[in-house]
């Protein structure tokens, strides 16, 4: 029996809220595990490994030198403490590296060659059909007639990385077309070396962090995109991350570039399997947003969280950055997590160009004895730059949820503005949230505003909605709702609606 | 966990100079302290609390000199009537002092008092200091624990007719000064305690406070104009049920000021007000770090900062609400703001909040900006000049930390002073 069943529900927190954030925290769905062969590098991380790595990605020496300077830093690097999250010392010698199906050693050409079992790992985790077969790998399937019911504006390209590789990327050829590139790195590396040594590492360098640099040394996949000048991407671009095999870091890396005057929307979703052990996950996604560029990153982050107990989960230590280079240009992140027993996690922007902006979006759920430390960081270096900061946290069971952020604005960051909000919730009195916020404001040209309460939600729109009949609680929903609607639309139906669910909860009593 | 050699080798340089006074009972509380400190060495600029602010010449073996600055002005708190305790420089000057008698109350010197074998100072003496580096360190005041000669001892009985003024001169311009204080309010008990003066040329301070179950402190501080000194205090208050405890800080000037205030409400329903206007202009770096832990049911803590920067100042406040498991119906208020009079100023602030328990309110906002244009062409387009419109508006949002003095004389007096200091600078 969960600490939820015997709770009681207090003013401001309905039924309603505790069952779905029991729903969302309590019992995971992806929790089995697919029983395949599988290949693996030798435990343990060296010199070696890193080379191997490098070696079954088929990668070109500079990449293997690269990593191998990556991995040289590692290992003077210490394992960051600082943030308010509390897990047992981490064996990096423990861990396997490297892990991919072995029916993916060749590239599959039929559905029929196709490992069964992969498939049914993707009918499993609800793929849709058509996607699942570019998903296999089978070759012609782009072509074929969109399934029933889905229309041709939904279609969402998917790079789905399974361990260490990447299995498959869907509608390749229609992105063509338009002169996008989305495949997994080590494609990239090897079909657009010139891209990826300009920009790979040039948002988070090598030395970043602890988690960047190992990422650095062992990344096996994951997605590169590339939105060449002025072009709207015409689909949704989704990258499905699963780990599967044990005792395996997963490392993926993602790199997106987003040229003059472009657009695209980015997706990701991934999941784990239910283990007692503890699984490392170490991801680095670079953005980088030329002039007039404009890029949404949306995850929905639910690994496996451990049991209610604290047995087991992913530790989710991800480094996301995003480098609005141009003028005008805009990032937007938006995440909704619930899934990891330890997250450590700060999608940022560095808002470099004149009159760029930065959106950080957040929702994240906490329960049992999850620990979350998230936030963002908003770095105004350009002229006019905007950002804007809401996050949600909401805390169950003996969870932690911090909110940690910086906002600075640099001396020649003139007329910059800043606008923060953030919201706990708890519930059950076994539980914490934390708020650490940084602010630093170093020219008078610039507004920061801070708040940790609703009662700031735009007084005008208040007033309006109020008139109109509404009582407050209700306006704030709709108001809140009305501003996150346009990032979650944007997310694929059955994302979204678990989103959706998670914004009403996340307003649910704070306001009052 | 042993300290790295480099940094006992600053620790043993810092403290080279400084002696331990030989007194009585304070002795083991010193040795406890210099124990600590020698666990989490001096501050430096990688520590998490310290990241906004140098503590280089804090810690430094040498004072840096300060000259000492020139004024015409009367003394705060002046038209007061007040019990006076001068130092000068870190040293009792018995003659500008009044007579240590007060009815309500027992004063004594530190130095003095630390003779005798027992003393009912012992209970407090560096045990609120000690208590008060966890989860933060705070070797400043343990290293004033440890030598700090001088200070004063001040037990409230009842409720004495005027407030006990502690007044800080500085005459030397490469003074180091050290005084510790211990205060202990007895239940029911009420006292208002004034310090001002710049002290020395760098000050290091630190008051102990223990309220007792419905006892009542009032602290209002002025850090004055002095252009040149630096100081770091410290300020632990520890309150029991229904006990009140209010401090306010205005500071204007002075090359380098931390203020530390850590606070324990360990009894329901007690109220912890703590506030601070500060006024800084050129080389000038302003410190607020105020950490309040709720422990108890329904207490009420409320945070009220605001910095106004000019040329070059930098103004810096970090604040924390911790609420513990149980500690229930907590009211936690936190808000701190600044505004930027130019380009080269700077705002930093770390508002932390932190909480384990459900049925709580707690809060905290944060701004900086510059003055707001629409209320300054409003007051211009009725024939106000730039320079008093902008001192009408910097006054204005100053007032909304210096209402939080309860006393209305002493706010009213504050507020003439800034209003005066404004005015002299426009010229």
């Amino acid at each position: 029996m969960s600490a939820l069943d015997k709770l009681d529900v207090k003013e401001g927190v309905d039924r309603d809220t505790v069952e779905t954030v029991r729903e969302v925290g309590g019992k995971y769905k992806y929790g089995w595990e697919t029983d395949i062969e599988m290949d693996y590098a030798p435990k343990g991380l060296t010199a070696d490994i890193v080379r191997l790595i490098s070696e079954k990605n088929g990668e070109p020496e500079w990449m293997t030198d690269w990593r191998l300077k990556a991995y040289e830093r590692w290992l003077q690097m210490k394992e960051p403490t600082w943030a308010f999250v509390d897990y047992p010392a981490i064996d990096f010698q423990e861990q396997y590296y490297y892990a991919r199906p072995k029916s993916m050693a060749e590239k599959p050409k039929s559905l029929d060659e196709v490992d069964p079992k992969l498939l049914e790992t993707y009918e499993k985790l609800g793929i849709p059909l058509k996607e699942q077969m570019i998903l296999a790998g089978v070759e012609g399937a782009e072509n074929a007639a969109p399934a029933e019911g889905r229309e041709a504006e939904r279609k969402v390209a998917v790079d789905a990385v399974f361990d260490s590789v990447s299995v498959g990327t869907t509608f390749q050829a229609e992105l063509k077309k338009a002169g996008v590139i989305f495949c997994s790195i080590s494609e990239a590396i090897k079909e657009h070396p010139e891209l990826v040594k300009k920009y790979l590492g040039s948002v988070v360098p090598v030395s970043d962090n602890f988690y960047a640099t190992l990422n650095s040394a062992v990344f096996s996949d994951g997605s590169f995109v590339y939105v060449p000048p002025g072009v709207r991407c015409p689909m949704e671009l989704s990258t499905y991350f699963r780990i599967n095999a044990e005792n395996t870091g997963q490392f993926e890396r993602t790199l997106i570039i987003a040229d003059k005057g472009s657009y695209v929307s980015y997706l990701e979703g991934c999941t784990a399997p239910q283990r007692d052990e503890s699984q490392l996950h170490a991801a680095v996604v670079e953005i980088i947003a030329e002039e007039d560029a404009e890029v949404k990153y949306s995850t929905v982050q639910n690994w496996y969280p451990g049991d209610e107990e604290g047995k087991g989960g992913i530790y989710n230590f991800v480094t996301k950055r995003a480098d609005c280079r141009g003028d005008r240009s805009k990032v937007m992140w938006t995440q909704v997590e619930t899934g990891s027993s330890v997250t450590w996690k700060y999608p940022s922007c560095i808002l470099r160009g004149n009159d760029s902006q930065g959106e950080f979006y957040s929702i994240a759920i906490t329960n049992n004895h999850q620990q979350a430390d998230t936030g963002t960081k908003m770095v105004h270096l350009g002229k006019n730059t905007r950002s804007r900061i809401v996050s949600k946290g909401i805390s169950a069971g003996q969870s932690s949820n911090t909110y940690r952020g910086l906002v600075s604005m640099h001396p020649r960051a003139k007329n910059s503005r800043n606008y923060t909000q953030c919201d706990s919730l708890l519930i059950g009195d076994t539980c914490g949230a934390h708020t650490v916020p940084y602010i630093e404001v170093k020219n008078n040209s610039s507004r920061v505003e801070h708040e940790a309460t609703t009662s700031k939600v735009d007084d005008d729109q208040l007033f309006y909605c109020r008139q109109r009949g509404m009582d407050e609680e209700e306006a704030v929903a709709l108001i809140v709702n009305g501003f996150a609607k346009e990032v979650l639309q944007a997310l694929p139906m059955e994302f979204a609606m678990e989103a959706q669910q998670l914004v009403a909860i996340s307003l649910e009593g704070s306001v009052g | 966990m042993a300290l790295p050699q480099p940094k006992l080798d600053a620790l043993d340089a810092r403290i080279a100079a400084l002696s331990m006074p030989e007194d009585g009972w304070p002795r083991a509380a010193r040795e406890a302290a210099l124990a600590r400190l020698r666990e989490m060495g001096l501050p430096g600029p990688r520590d998490e609390y310290w990241r906004f602010t140098r503590p280089d010449t804090l810690v430094q073996a040498e004072a840096p000199a300060a000259a000492l600055f020139e004024n015409d002005e009367a003394p705060m708190f002046d038209a007061f009537d007040r019990l006076k305790i001068v130092f000068t420089d870190g040293v009792f000057d018995a003659e500008a002092s009044d007579d240590l008698a007060l009815e309500g109350i027992e004063i004594e010197r530190l130095a003095e008092a630390a003779t005798a074998d027992l003393h009912w100072a012992r209970d407090l003496y560096g045990v609120l200091e000690a208590r008060g580096h966890s989860p933060v360190p705070r070797p400043l005041a343990a290293l004033n624990t440890a030598f700090a000669a001088d200070g004063v001892l001040i037990r409230v009985t009842g409720r004495p007719s005027k407030p006990v003024s502690l007044i800080y001169r500085h005459e030397s311009e490469t003074s180091d000064a050290y005084l510790h204080h211990c205060v202990k309010v007895e239940a029911g008990a009420e006292l208002t305690l004034l310090e001002n003066g710049p002290a020395a040329a760098r000050f290091n301070n630190v008051i102990e406070a223990e309220i007792a179950d419905g006892g009542t402190l009032h602290h209002v501080r002025a850090q004055g104009r002095d252009h040149e000194r630096r100081a770091a205090t410290h300020v632990f208050a520890r309150l029991g049920r229904q006990s009140v405890f209010k401090s306010f800080s205005v500071t204007v000037n002075g090359v380098m000021t931390r203020n530390e205030c850590v606070i324990e409400l360990d009894g329901e329903e007690g109220v912890a007000h703590v506030a601070g206007a500060c006024v800084g202009d050129g080389d000038f770096h302003q410190d607020d770090t105020v950490f309040i832990t709720h422990a108890a049911e329904r207490c009420e803590s409320r945070q009220v900062f605001k910095k106004v920067l000019r040329n070059g100042a930098t103004g810096v406040f970090q604040g924390k609400i911790l609420v513990k498991p149980g500690a229930q119906k907590t009211d936690g208020y936190q808000i701190s703001q600044s505004l930027l009079l130019d380009e080269d100023s700077q705002f930093l602030a770390k508002p932390e909040l932190e909480i384990y328990a459900d049925d709580v309110a707690c809060s905290h906002g944060s701004t900086s900006g510059d003055i707001d244009e629409d209320a300054l062409f409003y007051l211009r387009a009725r024939g106000i000049p730039e320079g008093e419109a902008t001192d009408i508006l910097t006054l204005a949002f100053l007032a909304e930390a210096v209402e939080e003095i309860e006393d209305e004389t002493l706010a009213g007096d504050i507020t003439a002073r800034l209003e005066a200091w404004l005015a002299r600078r426009r010229g």
